[in-house]
This record gives C-alpha cells, sequence and structure tokens, in this order.
C-alpha cells in the first residue's frame, strides 16, 4: 500500500468518524421533536425555579398570618397575589412552599423506591434461576396489597412524620422498577454484544459499567419521570385526607383540602393549589411519555 | 382450567396471609396505645381492659386469636366506638360504597370501551388527538381535585346538584359518581384504543377486510373482543383505584360509606377499624384480581396453555 491510497484511506475514515451520536445525543434529538415533551420540561424547570425563588420574594411568610386580610380574593393592592386563607395567611407563599415539599417528597421518595427497585431488580435478573424465582415471588405477593391503605396504615402506626412518608412510599412503590430492571436485565445478559465483550476479555466488571448499566439507563429514567408524579399524588392524597404533611409545613395535597373546606366562600384557595398540582403532574406525565418515546428503540422501526 | 384456577388461587393465598401478617404486627409495634386518652386511667382499668381485648397475652397468642377472627370474619369490637364492633361500621357502610362503586366501574368500562374504540378509528385524526388530550387531563388531574372542581361548577355556580350527602337518589349519586368514574373512563379509553389499534393492523384484519367484510362486521365481530383483553385485566387495579377513590369521594361528599369510617379510623387511631378495612380491601382485591384472572384465561386459551407448558 503507498503513502497516497493510505492518505486518501485515513482521510476517508476521518470523514466517516466526525462525530459518533451516542443512545443519549440520540435520545435527546429525538425528545427535542416532541413539543408536548418539551413543554413539559420547560413547565417543570419553571415550576421548580419558582417554588424556590417565589417565597424569597415575596413579602409575606407563609405561617405569619396577616391580620388585616383573611380570606381575601387575589388582588395587587394588598400584595397577595393568590389571595389569603381564612386566617390570613398569604396563599402565593403557602403555594411555593407547598410545591417545594410536594417536588422534595416526589424526588426523594422515588430516589427511595429507585434504590430499592433498582438493586432488587438487576441482583434478580442478573443471577437469573431459583434467587430469581423466590425474589420475583415475594414481589408479586406484595405486589397484590393493597397499597394505598397499608401506606395509611403506616401512617397510623408511626404518626405523621414526613420522612417517614419518603421511605413508605418509596418502600412500597419500587414494585415496578424492581419487575421493570429485572426483565432487562435478564434479556441484556443473554445478548450478543455482552458476549461479544466477554469474549475480547472484557471483565465482569467492565460488562456491567459498559453494556448493561448504559442500556438500564433508559428505563429507569423513564420510568422515574413516571413514578414521581405518581408518589406526588400519593402525597398529596395522604395530605388531603390529614394523614400526610402536617401544620405549620404544607403541600399541595393539604391546600388543596384547606381550600376544599372553603370551597363556596374562598374559591381561589382551592384553584391555586390545586392548578399547580395539576400543571406539575400533567408536565412530568407528557415528559415521561416523550422520554419513553425517545428512548425505546423499538418505535424507531 | 380447573388446575389453572387452583393454582391463581394458590398464589392468592399467601398474599393474603402476607397482608394480614404485615398490618397485625404494624399495630402491634405502634407506639401509644388504644387508651391513650386526655387522662391517665387508673392502672386497675388498664388492667382489666388490656384483659378484655387479650392485649396482656403474648403476641403469639394474640396473633394466632387474630388469625382465627379473621378466618371467621369477625374484626373485633372498634376502639373508639366503644359500643360498636367492626363489623357493624362496615356493614353500615358497605351498602353505600359498593353501590358507588360499582355504578362508577360499570360507567367507566362502557364510556370508556366506546371512546377508546371511537378514537382508535379515527388514528391520528383530529378527533382522536381531541380525545386523547381529555384523557390524558382525567389521568393527570386526582380526584380530590376534580370532586371540590365539579361541585363548584354543578352545585355552587349552577346550582344544578346537591353539593353532598346521600339518600341513593339520583341526583345525589351523580356528582360522586363521575368524580370516582373520570380517571378510570380515561384509562379504559387509553388502553382500548392502543389494543384496538394494534388489533387493527394485525393480517387476520386484513384478511376479513379483503374478503370483503362491511366495516361493522369487521369491528364489531373481530376486532373489538381480542381489543378488549387488555381492559379486562386492568380490571383488577381499577377496582383497587376505585376502593382507594371512594375513600376520597366518599369524605368530599360527605358519603357515609367504609371510606369515610376509614379515615375517621385513621384519624382516631381506631387500631381495629383500620386494620378490618385495610384487611376487607385487601381479601377484595386479591378475590376481585382472581377473578379476573380466570375470565382473562377463560376468554383467551393461549394464557392457561401457556402457563400449563411452563409448569410441564
Amino acid at each position: 500500500m503507498n503513502e497516497s491510497t493510505r492518505d486518501a484511506f485515513d482521510q476517508a475514515l476521518d470523514t466517516r468518524e466526525i462525530r459518533g451520536r451516542s443512545l443519549y445525543i440520540d435520545a435527546w434529538h429525538r425528545l427535542l421533536k416532541n413539543k408536548a415533551a418539551v413543554a413539559g420540561l420547560v413547565v417543570l424547570v419553571v415550576m421548580v425555579l419558582l417554588v424556590i425563588v417565589g417565597p424569597m420574594l415575596s413579602q409575606w411568610d407563609h405561617e405569619i398570618p396577616d391580620w388585616d386580610h383573611s380570606s381575601t380574593p387575589p388582588s395587587l393592592e394588598t400584595g397577595h397575589l393568590f389571595g389569603t386563607d381564612a386566617i390570613g395567611r398569604d396563599l402565593f407563599v403557602r403555594t411555593m412552599i407547598g410545591g417545594q415539599i410536594s417536588l422534595l417528597v416526589g424526588l426523594l421518595a422515588t430516589l427511595v423506591s429507585l434504590i430499592i427497585g433498582v438493586s432488587y431488580g438487576a441482583v434478580a435478573g442478573y443471577l437469573g434461576g431459583r434467587v430469581d424465582n423466590v425474589m420475583m415471588r415475594i414481589v408479586d405477593a406484595v405486589y397484590a396489597m393493597p397499597f394505598m391503605f397499608l401506606v395509611i396504615l403506616l401512617m397510623v402506626v408511626f404518626g405523621r412524620n414526613i420522612f417517614l412518608i419518603f421511605l413508605a412510599i418509596g418502600a412500597i412503590n419500587w414494585l415496578d422498577m424492581a419487575r421493570i430492571v429485572r426483565g432487562q436485565t435478564l434479556s441484556l445478559k443473554n445478548k450478543d454484544f455482552v458476549e461479544a465483550a466477554r469474549a475480547c476479555g472484557a471483565t465482569e466488571a467492565q460488562i456491567i459499567r459498559r453494556h448493561i448499566v448504559p442500556n438500564l439507563l433508559g428505563v429507569v429514567i423513564v420510568y422515574v419521570t413516571l413514578t414521581i408524579p405518581q408518589v406526588i399524588l400519593v402525597e398529596s392524597f395522604l395530605s388531603f385526607l390529614g394523614l400526610g404533611v402536617q401544620e405549620p409545613l404544607t403541600s399541595w395535597g393539604a391546600l388543596v383540602n384547606e381550600g376544599t373546606q372553603e370551597l363556596e366562600t374562598a374559591p381561589w384557595s382551592l384553584m391555586f393549589p390545586a392548578g399547580f398540582l395539576a400543571v406539575t403532574l400533567f408536565a412530568f406525565n407528557f415528559l415521561g411519555d416523550g422520554l419513553r418515546d425517545a428512548l425505546d428503540p423499538k418505535d424507531r422501526l | 382450567m380447573l388446575k389453572y384456577s387452583l393454582r391463581r388461587l394458590a398464589s392468592a393465598i399467601p398474599t393474603l396471609f402476607l397482608l394480614i401478617t404485615v398490618a397485625f404486627f404494624l399495630i402491634r409495634i405502634a407506639p401509644g396505645g388504644p387508651f391513650d386518652g386526655e387522662r391517665a386511667l387508673p392502672a386497675e382499668i388498664e388492667a382489666n381492659l388490656a384483659a378484655k381485648y387479650h392485649l396482656d397475652e403474648p403476641l403469639v397468642f394474640q396473633y394466632a386469636r387474630y388469625l382465627w377472627q379473621i378466618a371467621r370474619l369477625d374484626f373485633g369490637p372498634s376502639f373508639h366506638y366503644r359500643d360498636w364492633s367492626v363489623n357493624e361500621l362496615i356493614l353500615q357502610g358497605a351498602p353505600v360504597s359498593f353501590t358507588l362503586g360499582i355504578l362508577a366501574l360499570a360507567i367507566a368500562l362502557i364510556a370508556g370501551v366506546l371512546i377508546g374504540a371511537w378514537a382508535a378509528l379515527r388514528q391520528n385524526r383530529p378527533g382522536d388527538y381531541a380525545v386523547m388530550s381529555f384523557a390524558m387531563i382525567g389521568i393527570s388531574i386526582p380526584n380530590f381535585v376534580m370532586a371540590p372542581l365539579l361541585i363548584l361548577l354543578f352545585a355552587i355556580t349552577l346550582g344544578w346538584l346537591p353539593a353532598g350527602g346521600w339518600d341513593y337518589s339520583p341526583t345525589r349519586m351523580i356528582l360522586p359518581v363521575v368524580t370516582l368514574a373520570l380517571p378510570m373512563i380515561a384509562y379504559i379509553a387509553r388502553i382500548t384504543r392502543g389494543s384496538m389499534i394494534e388489533v387493527l393492523h394485525s393480517s387476520y384484519i386484513r384478511t376479513v377486510r379483503a374478503k370483503g367484510m362491511p366495516e361493522k362486521e369487521v369491528i364489531l365481530r373481530h376486532a373489538l373482543k381480542p381489543a378488549l383483553l387488555p381492559v379486562i385485566s386492568y380490571l383488577g387495579p381499577a377496582a383497587a383505584a376505585i376502593m382507594t377513590g371512594s375513600v376520597v369521594v366518599e369524605r368530599i361528599f360527605t358519603i357515609p360509606g367504609i371510606g369515610t369510617y376509614f379515615v375517621q379510623g385513621a384519624l382516631n387511631r381506631d387500631y381495629t377499624l383500620v386494620m378490618g378495612v385495610v384487611i376487607l380491601y385487601g381479601m377484595l382485591i386479591i378475590l376481585f384480581n382472581f377473578l379476573v384472572d380466570l375470565l382473562y384465561a377463560w376468554l383467551d386459551p393461549r394464557i392457561r396453555y401457556d402457563d400449563g407448558e411452563a409448569e410441564a
């Protein structure tokens, strides 16, 4: 092979390999084409910024009542943008603080279920055989339990502690995650590219790091975006019944509960927290659907 | 079929057992006894109360006693409403809750399937998009937000329907039943649409169409039945969702059903009542799932044969 052909060859190789597009860059581009998902993402980013920055900018505190204005409708004059509740606390700040709690519970409880679910599912899937069988039978048995009622029972027994809410919800919500991760691991470990990596002399740790984990990540990301709204919903449900977050803290569910009680006299105290809650759940669902479409290679055929 | 039923039943029993065990030990390790009140009771009275409710026995005995009780469907006395047994409380609420639940489920099934099938036949056309966006809203808005909004609109602003209460009259039932049914309509519509689209793309539908069968016949006779299978498997979770949902709906519309007693029990730390309702609902969900599995296997022979082969 002479110099010039080799140069041409190199050049050809060079132009061919401008930049590799990883699975995730690919998925990201596909996500950006999905308008509903992008809108969901934008709404969520704005929402997070708002609930964090909002209370700092407001002149009111979420606990201290404004004695001159109780149950006043939203107005710019009084400075209560969302109005006040029955004892004169500013609803804008309360909605933001409630949002912080709701989002925080959503994230932390999802994290708990993520950790339990991924390790349980990965172990079951990777070990396979009898261990897998027993572990999945346990999941089946727990799966059929009346989940919401058990969480309420936990709340009744251990009191209404906010950390317990994370744990209780997370500890019960890991089942789906475990099932999904197990299924994925099971199918991955028998794939040809894993076999090929093994044949090339990759170690077990390298295979897990380079091939199993990145391929699990997709389903896990999708599932996390779909779990967070579920968890927020469970927390709101508990708080709505008076079994979740307690005063002076609040959450969207607790605010909706207060709003429902003053429905006739002060409808705004329902509308704002309910609106924020619904919009957030909506955005998460759209984003989750979009991510599933973007990361699921099956639909690309 | 019998073998399949027995196998399903055998897998339902451990779940039930697990549920009862978890519930029992959770309550027993709970801090604070059921008799903790504002005033401290004299020691003798406390001892008598403990003896009456067998709280002085070793835990294992209490557990065995409880299992035997549950086996006879006796949930014991309520700790809060002293003159009532949990059974009496549950029986009082049951007719109301069941009426509510069954109506909601029936409406959800009929409306959900119709809407879903309609959308599937208009896949990716404006009608489909509109309906599915509404379904997304129905799923995203929780029932404890939907209920006050419906009250605000139909009871307070328009004044068409009563805002709460219960007397088995249709006007009082509309709002709670609709609240309970709405998210379920949305789910069932989405499931039906998805499976209907899949079925309509399958080759046997193409064959039937190629043979010149009228479109109406194709859909009603050939496409609908297989498209309904995923809906049937959703019935189990749906029943569970209705039970949870009715807790909220009963509270908002002040309906004297099991859910109301349950929330009251939870707030009063009425252990026996809460546990009774948890176990009763657990039993119902497990029973319902079992029946749904049987129905599914009966409708779709592939399930029972697959399962049989796997066992062999």
